[in-house]
């Protein structure tokens, strides 16, 4: 049975940013938020892409990127996401910071996935990544779940197998370091996405120009949303002072060096 | 006054984890700066309750055994409308992130998890989180209620004050729709393979320059592993590694056999906390840095005295080889 795989993904900025944040009229958020380049957000991409390759392995298969971000930093981030897999897009013009709440975030992403014209609830997945990178919490794919009346979640996803009899194997990390494998009779499930096992798809061209024809008209017409929760306040956000003395150790010997690291282990 | 529910899953034996106890510490925490009343939810295939005390709401039997979104979220909605309480704290184990916002989202709550720090100013409680992946820390109020709140590990200490207990007894309806997901395993490294170790007291960081050619112009990522392994063998200490030295795995290049995304640490993998951490040829500017943010003392092995991964964030940086400096360390440990 062909599925229906929608995975959630919004747009953070790139990890390799210095963050600092700034109180605005609206609540906190990031100086300079706006220039800052953007990407997918990395766990969500991974879920992105091990939906474009489940995709490929069964006929008929159809994956939907719904997409909640302030719409010229998703046309930024589609210009490049573009080209890594097939999917049809979804946006919705709202702030993607990570000084929202997700229960408001899970509410716009369930009524926009509602309204996806003739959406197989028998045959769903829902995908996203199991944190994101702004929230950081892993709350909004469960809340979505519960609103769409999906009672078979997974989070942590690192591998999802499907059987011939239409159900699927799923690989979740535990605490520990550890994999949890569990049985699930089928679609519809929920599933959070971890780093998986694929690697990022190369940059394909067409496949970018393929996708953009209808990823642009798609942001340009995404309503907007407001996800702000008037009874949560943010106070004292700050980047932590992280610089230590740091004692440099040049003119040691090598077995000196290993002496004083044992020693330090050694210590309670 | 705040009503406060401590909600955990027990463990196979019916007892709490360690991580189960410091939240509950947590919660007592809470009843104590807000003069709150303080009862307990628990659920799993079996429940003891001989580590704690007070009103213990109980949902147990096979069908909770297995850890399950569907009969998970069903014992803890349960629970919570049971207790009817405003606040409800629980551990953040994998177990109890899965579900626990789900229970949330049924009980009409508001839910924040990985929550880093409690504390009670003007009457109000005040949350502690991380943001962007560790990069920034904010504190924060709700004003509305019942609230969810997940503690992560690491950050209260541990409830050693059992007492006497009034058990209730509670049976969710469970039916067949609950149990189309079957827990059939846990896929684990072989015993003595085992390299993340979450209770270690030190947390070893291997990076890329593990993999990298040496002196002699050739790499030596055999070599790496033995020294490695022989490391966290001979120091208990738990492995973590850089995303770079993980990601060679998908780029082809000969990597670590024993190395996988579940050993990363840093913004798109884990933060564990430790009380000690050595990195060896890790590389990298402040974003990447955040993996070892919860480790109190740390060292870092590196040939750059100006690496950016150590410099600042690092108590001590030996400028050394790391090859030559833990094959030392080996044989010391072995003596």
């Amino acid at each position: 049975m062909p599925l229906t795989i929608v995975v959630c993904a919004s747009v953070v900025p790139d990890p390799l940013q210095s963050l600092i944040p700034l109180q605005t009229a609206d609540g906190f958020g990031l100086k300079n938020e706006m220039m800052l380049p953007h990407v997918l957000d990395p766990w969500a991409g991974h879920a992105l892409y091990e939906a474009a390759n489940l995709a490929k392995q069964i006929d008929g298969c159809k994956v939907y990127l719904v997409s909640l971000g302030l719409k010229a930093k998703l046309q930024q981030t589609m210009m490049t996401i573009a080209q890594k897999a097939r999917f049809d897009l979804i946006a919705i013009d709202a702030s993607h910071s990570g000084f929202t709440d997700s229960a408001q975030t899970a509410a716009v992403l369930a009524t926009a996935i509602e309204r996806i014209a003739g959406l197989d609830r028998a045959n769903l997945l829902i995908f996203g990544g199991w944190e994101s990178a702004s929230r950081a919490a892993g709350t909004t794919l469960q809340i979505l779940g519960e609103k769409l009346g999906i009672i078979d979640q997974f989070q942590a996803v690192d591998e999802i197998k499907m059987n011939g009899d239409g159900s699927f194997q799923v690989l979740e990390r535990v605490d520990g370091g550890k994999h949890q494998i569990s049985v699930c009779a089928g679609p519809p499930a929920v599933l959070g996405w971890a780093t998986g096992n694929l690697p990022e798809p190369p940059n394909n061209p067409q496949l970018g120009m393929m996708n953009m024809r209808t990823a642009m008209p798609a942001i340009q017409q995404a309503g907007s949303a407001d996800i702000k929760d008037k009874a949560l306040a943010f106070h004292n956000v700050q980047a932590p002072a992280q610089r230590r003395d740091t004692r440099i150790v040049k003119d040691l010997s090598t077995a000196d060096i290993a002496q004083e690291i044992v020693e330090w282990l050694k210590q309670n | 006054m705040e009503k406060i529910l401590f909600l955990s899953h027990t463990e196979a034996t019916g007892r709490l984890s360690a991580h189960a106890l410091e939240a509950l510490g947590a919660a007592v925490h809470l009843r104590e700066r807000t003069g709150g009343e303080l009862v307990i939810g628990l659920f799993g295939g079996r429940v003891e309750t001989s580590q704690v005390s007070g009103t213990v709401f109980s949902v147990s039997g096979e069908a909770f055994a297995a850890s399950r979104y569907a009969t998970d979220a069903a014992a803890g909605e349960q629970l919570c409308k049971a207790a009817g309480a405003t606040l409800v704290i629980a551990p953040a184990t994998s177990r109890m992130s899965r579900v626990f916002s789900g229970i949330a989202a049924r009980c009409g709550a508001c839910v924040d998890s990985h929550v880093a720090g409690l504390q009670v100013k003007d009457e109000a409680l005040v949350v502690t989180r991380w943001y962007y992946r560790q990069r920034l820390q904010a504190e924060m109020t709700r004003a509305s209620r019942p609230w969810f709140i997940s503690i992560d590990a690491g950050v209260f200490e541990q409830f050693k004050g059992p007492g006497n207990v009034i058990v209730e007894q509670i049976s969710p309806a469970v039916d067949a729709s609950m149990m189309r997901t079957s827990v059939t395993g846990i896929q684990a490294p072989a015993v003595g393979e085992q390299t993340i170790k979450p209770d270690a007291t030190a947390l070893f960081v291997a990076g890329a320059g593990w993999t990298k050619k040496q002196a002699d112009g050739r790499s030596h990522v055999a070599e790496a592993a033995d020294l490695i392994l022989g490391f966290l063998k001979k120091s208990g200490a738990s492995l973590g590694s850089t995303k770079s030295l993980v990601d060679l795995q998908g780029e082809g290049q000969e990597v670590l056999p024993f190395m996988t995304h579940l050993n990363q640490v840093g913004q798109t993998g884990a933060t564990p906390r430790h009380q000690k951490g050595l990195a060896a040829c890790c590389h990298g500017e402040e974003p990447h840095v955040v993996g070892w943010r919860f480790i109190n003392e740390r060292r870092a092995i590196n040939l750059d005295a100006n690496c950016g991964w150590a410099r600042g964030k690092a108590d001590v940086l030996y400028v050394a080889d790391a090859f030559q400096v833990m094959e030392q360390v080996n044989k010391l440990l072995s003596e």
